[in-house]
């Protein structure tokens, strides 16, 4: 099962490798993980997705609240959430398919951020089912450069995690 | 006051009490040294290997329960200690190592003995830090011992570089600890416990298992109260040996891999087993499959809720210090009227009684070779069951856990986690530096002995009368024993040919050397080794070759799966 796991950590140097090195040691899934600072700045808040059996996830949990460093954890995928990923795409834009790009663009609510007389760079933000898609409907011949940040999540309503 | 960084640093062990440091100078740890030569309050003891400075001092720790401390230079200094870490962090130990690290201007340059020590120690410590800023060495440090004795106890590694350790500031040794990301959930949930009490009390077929969290918080006095009180079987696993008096009627010996048949028995058909400060180790239960075949309710109560439902599913996790949770119970059941059914109880015992029958520590015994069982059995009757002994790892470590019986905690000091060949000489010289005047053998091997035989000599400088009582069966015994059972007698590499005479090696390093040959002469050697207050004295005791341990549960099978003599094969 897929989960999204959201954690405040110390901003200190090292922390992302206690985390993602208590991974690879167990031998967890990492399918994305993203970090950053908070609007305190003495934390970061990482967004990590992960696979695994109920046993599994709980290990994950445990374990990641045992780093000394780790003030929260919570598993913010069993309940209601919001996921998004940024992507940027630069896509081959010459001829008919200059046009055809911009269509594909307004249609999934992207935005082109850089031009040139034979390319666009398209920016895109959504679940990672949204981005899945534009790269499918894009086709992959017109596709030069791909980057996505990984998932950024959130609980939804008066769920909040915070110190 | 103003000080350097160094002076920090002993300034910060002096205000934590600390009584020994084990460690080895080098050019990174200069200035530490420096600070180290110029007062008297912490004592340093120069070993001959950095591996044997973490283990004495993690042998401290275990014959204490205080925090070891060990202080290395850089590079290989910090390379030598990582086995010595990891031993540490595997039994959960409380401890501080301190680090030299090159200069800051000079990390990430490949300098002169330089080695990411945070890195490389990272998966294997509690936590560790390396400190950038003299204003921090004094609350980095303080955070170290706060967090190596909280908890659950283990290794912190602080790295202090070159030039920070010269850099002068304010000192001031901060009085409070304040961490928002860590803090250890001690006290028991009353209500968990409630359940459990009642699932105890209703058992038919209770059991008691306890490991080594039982002697990391001093908790064997609540635990043989609460056993009593219950009066359920119990055992003690090969890292809470003592935890419970192994004389007392109500003990069924070790469980696991080479455990009494009846304590394997009574884990795998109990129908409430009460684990406290254990973790269902592999070698412990075996296979985890065949483990939950038989239907019981299992209470697990921990310090580290990541031990709980790791290995085997719990029905009642209790988090919290295992001392405290003891007390808990105890507690609850003097204000509770009830007690276990003494019906369904008698005839539990009635049935482990029947499985203790099977005798399973007998052994054949010889007048002509030396069992080295018999050693063991002579050293627990010379010493009046009374020394501290530590082991190396292999056939000898299993043979002193079976066969001396430990009445009291760390008594017994071993690698049980990592399993760790060598740290019986430098476990010893801690526990001796703890205990002046106690009696403290080393049960060891011809083989595991050699990895820290250099020691001897720091023996020698501090004058350690350890008891040496060297297994020498001339064979990597508990390797050739696997060979003999699951690879067809193929002894590939497991024989040692060229062993020195350890007798005449001991009187090289100044000690006292005995050789014994014979079943008959065995008790008279330990009674003169022992008699020599003063002395080292190495005894090289020449076993059987070919003896085996038993019982065994092979790797990987059910716990009930028992080879109980070589006549089961």
């Amino acid at each position: 099962m897929r989960h999204v796991i959201s954690l405040l950590i110390e901003n200190e140097s090292g922390a992302l490798s206690r985390v993602s090195g208590l991974f690879s040691a167990r031998g967890y899934n990492i399918e994305s993980l993203t970090v950053a600072p908070t609007e305190d700045e003495s934390m970061s808040r990482m967004t990590i997705v992960t696979t695994g059996s109920d046993d599994i996830i709980e290990q994950i949990t445990k374990q990641l609240n045992k780093l000394v460093e780790v003030i929260k954890v919570v598993d913010i995928s069993e309940s209601a959430h919001i996921e998004r990923e940024l992507m940027l795409v630069k896509v081959r834009a010459t001829g008919k398919d200059r046009e055809e790009m911009k269509r594909m663009t307004e249609i999934f609510r992207a935005r082109i951020i850089d031009v040139t007389d034979a390319s666009y760079v398209i920016e895109l933000t959504g679940n990672q089912a949204k981005l899945d898609a534009f790269i499918g409907a894009i086709g992959p011949e017109l596709i030069l450069e791909t980057v996505r940040s990984g998932i950024c999540g959130i609980g939804r309503g008066d769920r909040v995690l915070k110190l | 006051m103003v000080l350097s960084g160094a002076e920090i640093v002993i300034r910060c062990l002096q205000e934590e009490k600390v009584e020994y440091v084990f460690g080895y100078p080098g050019g990174s740890v200069l200035f530490i040294y420096d600070a180290l030569f110029n007062q008297d309050q912490v004592r340093h003891v120069l070993v001959r290997h950095e591996q044997a400075a973490v283990h004495a001092a993690d042998g401290f720790a275990r014959a204490t329960s205080k925090v070891g401390v060990a202080l290395v230079t850089s590079g290989p200094g910090a390379t030598n200690a990582v086995t010595g870490i990891a031993t540490a962090y595997c039994d959960s130990i409380p401890m501080v190592i301190i680090s030299g690290q090159v200069p800051t201007a000079a990390i990430g340059q490949d300098a002169f003995q330089e080695v990411d020590t945070v890195g490389i120690t990272r998966p294997c410590v509690k936590h560790n830090y390396l400190v950038k800023d003299v204003r921090d060495i004094a609350s980095t440090i303080r955070k170290a011992f706060h967090l190596a004795r909280t908890g659950r106890p283990g290794p912190v590694l602080v790295d202090i570089p070159k030039d920070v350790s010269m850099q002068k500031c304010e000192f001031e040794y901060p009085a409070e600890v304040a961490m928002r990301s860590y803090n250890p959930v001690l006290k028991g949930h009353q209500g968990q416990i409630r359940k459990a009490l009642q699932l105890l009390l209703e058992a038919r077929r209770p059991m008691i298992y306890t490991g080594g969290g039982v002697v990391l918080s001093d908790a064997a006095e609540a635990l043989t109260k609460l056993a009593r009180a219950l009066g359920f079987p119990i055992t003690n696993t090969l890292m809470g040996l003592g935890g419970y008096p192994a004389s007392d009627r109500q003990y069924l010996g070790m469980p696991g891999m080479h455990g009494t048949y009846e304590a394997n028995m009574a884990m795998h058909y109990c129908d409430v087993l009460l684990a406290v400060g254990a973790r269902f180790d592999d070698r412990v239960i075996g296979n985890p499959a065949h483990f939950a075949e038989e239907p019981r309710k299992i209470i697990h109560v921990d310090i580290d809720p990541s031990s709980i439902s790791k290995r085997v599913k719990v029905d009642v996790p209790i988090v919290g210090d295992v001392n405290e949770v003891l007390h808990q119970f105890l507690q609850q059941l003097d204000a509770s009227p009830a007690r276990p059914e003494p019906d369904a109880l008698a005839a539990w015992w009635k049935q482990i009684e029947e499985w203790r029958r099977r005798d399973c520590m007998k052994y054949k015994h010889s007048d002509e070779i030396i069992k080295p069982q018999f050693v063991i059995q002579k050293l627990w009757e010379v010493t009046g069951g009374d020394a501290i002994v530590t082991s190396d790892v292999g056939q000898h470590q299993m043979w002193a856990a079976q066969y001396y019986r430990f009445d009291q905690p760390r008594r017994w000091l071993n690698s049980g986690g990592l399993g760790t060949m060598g740290v019986g000489l430098p476990y010893a010289m801690g526990a001796q530096f703890a205990h002046p005047g106690k009696p403290v053998a080393c049960v060891t091997g011809e083989a595991s002995i050699q990895m820290c035989i250099q020691e001897l000599s720091t023996c020698k400088q501090f004058r350690l009368p350890i008891k040496i009582c060297n297994l020498n069966n001339r064979y990597l015994g508990m390797v050739r024993q696997w060979q003999e059972l699951f690879h067809g007698g193929r002894y590939s590499e497991s024989y040692m040919d060229s062993l020195p005479d350890f007798a005449r090696l001991a009187e090289a390093y100044g000690h006292v050397g005995l050789r014994v040959e014979k079943p008959g002469d065995v008790e008279g050697a330990l009674r003169e080794a022992f008699g020599r207050k003063d002395d080292l004295v190495f005894l090289d005791f020449q076993v059987d070759q070919t003896e085996n341990v038993y019982p065994m549960v092979q790797g990987g099978k059910g716990l009930t799966d028992m080879i109980l003599s070589s006549e089961d094969l």
